[in-house]
């Protein structure tokens, strides 16, 4: 569907996107993940038309981005990171011009547009002024836009982001829907979303591609690092003295205690984390001792991640462990999606 | 190329800028037709036209400031990048609108010639040659404004800019009289000129070989003719500035003359003008 081959590209000295290749097929959600400044957008701007390459090739369908853009470009339906509204119009006449843009007319015209505000859920607002309406709802117009004229191809940059934590899970539940019936790839930094919706991710960093599969086969790649973090109801040294006590030994670090409550992480290299919250369970109810809270971590996408992007340059490291701190947040939002 | 322009006119007609061009127009107009039409009962329309001519100035930078200058600022200039229409579809549309929304006032400008007929002798061949010649102008000046639109994400700095550009070619006839029209006085701005274009090649290309390339090229290449026979710069600026000027050009008209050369002129100028503008928006997607 989409094949990517030796792309290069450079402002001045700095390479923003060096010797990229991959190749997508076609019906999947693919996801495209980076620290920022890794060279999503730049890609996809690229994937798009809307900028050139340096060196390199895109195909859209065997058709050339550069030299069949017409062609390439009615296969696409493109949001960039900002979506691109005309803000004194209506979502109706905005979404006229698109598609009579993409070539659409009359019936046709009308149609499609009754089906993409039906699909983005915007009726109700369809008549308001785009700069009146909320984040989410541009948002959906800009993806409404993407949708015009049945492109094959969705390509979303970063459509998550502002958004409240309902409506991102609208959003993902309209790009599973839109991923049965067309190949879309969407950007993101949210390694929450992208494990959650996407069936295969490229991970990319400094304009490289560092990983191209799964979700699950990436976690693979990975040496378990299992993780156990509780609450106890115990000072420092009762839970050290207990902690002691289990085998087979594993690492802890204890915060500080508060309220006679501690909070405690727990690391193993063993995969049988079940059995160790059991052990941890037993010998602090032994001791009487409470456990108020108790999760377990398993190896995620996040940890590839970083593990990928540490790899390559130290520069890389820094933005990879700030996106981290976010990170924070966007588990609660899946954890949201999940209840 | 038509949905642009579709869009591109109802965007006109949605905001004020159609109906304030217009009415400024029309003012313009209207008072020209009072002070000699009327007042002084002079039968030649084409002298309000030309007494008009310097409110373009003012309406042509209201017209043409927003027209790329905008969707750069919203960033809807990447939407426009990643439908599948060309650029050159995508700036003649525009452009086209610009034209539609600059017709409907002079439309109505045209009954006036046949107003005043109904109360006297008007030479109407004379006025309606006018009226086009005039509409041509405006036409390049709108080619103009929106290649200097195409420059910069900023309304405010596209409509300063293209101010004293119109300003500058309003007055050209006039300055040409100042201008030095010595042999070396003419050389020496050439050679101004040839540095300013080797900055400005340096500067879209980033190519310093290029650049010194043309600017010591042309240099030299003034200096040797210069060297060989002087007598070729004499008076040169005054009269390229004199042929510069859309306006002179269309008074040539005003004077009676119906003149095929100032047409292609205009013609000329739109053409160079909106083939800058798609390749200052192609431009882009090389950075």
């Amino acid at each position: 569907m989409i094949t990517v081959e030796h792309l290069t590209k450079c402002y001045g000295d700095f390479m923003a996107v060096n010797d990229l290749s991959f190749e997508i097929d076609e019906g999947h959600v693919y996801g495209f993940l980076g620290p920022n400044g890794a060279g999503k957008s730049t890609t996809m701007n690229i994937m798009t038309g809307c900028l050139s390459a340096t060196q390199g090739h895109v195909r859209i369908d065997g058709y050339d981005i550069f030299e069949e853009p017409e062609k390439a470009k009615k296969l696409i339906g493109y949001l960039p990171e900002l979506p691109p509204l005309y803000l004194n119009e209506t979502p109706v006449e905005y979404l006229k011009f698109v598609g009579a843009a993409k070539g659409l007319k009359g019936q046709e015209l009308h149609r499609q547009i009754d089906e993409v505000i039906e699909q983005t859920k915007i009726g109700h607002v369809k008549n308001r002024l785009i700069a009146n309406l909320s984040k989410g709802y541009k948002q959906r117009v800009g993806i409404a836009q993407a949708l015009l004229g049945n492109p094959k191809v969705i390509i979303l940059d970063e459509p998550t982001v502002g958004l409240d934590p309902i409506q991102i899970i609208e959003i993902r539940d309209l790009i599973r829907q839109l991923g049965q019936t067309h190949t879309v790839i969407l950007s993101s930094h949210i390694l929450s979303e992208v494990q959650a919706i996407c069936e295969k991710v490229l991970i990319i960093a400094k304009g490289k591609l560092v990983a191209f599969d799964a979700p699950e086969n990436l976690e693979k790649l990975l040496l378990a690092s299992n993780g156990i973090t509780f609450t106890a109801e115990a000072s420092v040294e009762e839970v050290d003295e207990i902690m002691k006590g289990i085998e087979p030994e594993v690492q802890w670090e204890c915060g500080e205690a508060e309220d006679g409550m501690v909070l405690v992480r727990v690391k193993t290299e063993s995969a049988e984390v079940r059995e160790l919250c059991r052990q941890i369970f037993f010998a602090f109810a032994g001791k009487q001792r409470a456990i108020l809270e108790m999760t377990s971590k398993k190896a995620n996408l996040e940890d590839v991640f970083i593990e990928l992007t540490e790899g390559d340059a130290s520069a890389v490291q820094e933005e990879s462990e700030e996106e981290s701190l976010p990170e924070g947040k966007n588990t609660d939002e899946s954890e949201v999606s999940e209840a | 190329m038509t949905a642009v322009l579709k869009h591109e006119l109802s965007n006109y007609f949605h905001s004020f800028t159609a109906y304030i061009f217009s009415a400024f127009l029309l003012a313009f107009v209207g008072i020209g037709a009072m002070l000699y039409n009327i007042q002084s009962a002079v039968a030649n329309f084409e002298y309000v036209l030309r007494f008009v001519c310097l409110g373009f100035v003012i309406i042509i930078p209201i017209l043409t400031m927003r027209v790329i200058a905008e969707e750069r600022k919203q960033k809807t200039d990447q939407l426009l990048y990643s439908l599948p229409i060309k650029t050159s579809q995508i700036i003649l549309g525009k452009y086209l609108a610009l034209l539609i929304v600059y017709l409907i006032p002079l439309c109505i400008v045209a009954l006036y010639p046949l107003i005043f007929a109904q109360f006297g002798d008007v030479y109407l061949v004379t006025s309606y040659g006018s009226l086009f010649a005039f509409f041509l102008m405006g036409a390049a000046l709108i080619a103009i404004g929106t290649f200097i639109s195409s420059l910069t994400e900023n309304q405010g700095l596209a409509a300063g800019i293209a101010i004293p550009v119109i300003l500058l070619n309003y007055y050209s006839v006039t300055l040409a009289e100042y201008v030095s029209s010595t042999a070396l006085g003419s050389a020496l701005t050439l050679i101004v000129l040839a540095v300013l274009l080797g900055v400005i090649v340096n500067h879209l290309t980033k190519n310093g070989n290029l650049a010194y390339g043309v600017g010591i090229g042309l240099t030299l290449l003034i200096g040797v003719i210069y060297y060989v026979d002087s007598s070729k710069f004499e008076g040169l600026l005054p009269n390229v500035m004199k042929q510069l000027s859309l306006f002179e050009r269309f008074y040539t008209f005003v004077n009676g003359v119906f003149d095929l050369t100032a047409i292609v002129y205009d013609v000329t100028v739109i053409v160079f003008f909106l083939f800058l503008s798609v390749q200052s928006l192609e431009k882009r997607r090389y950075n």
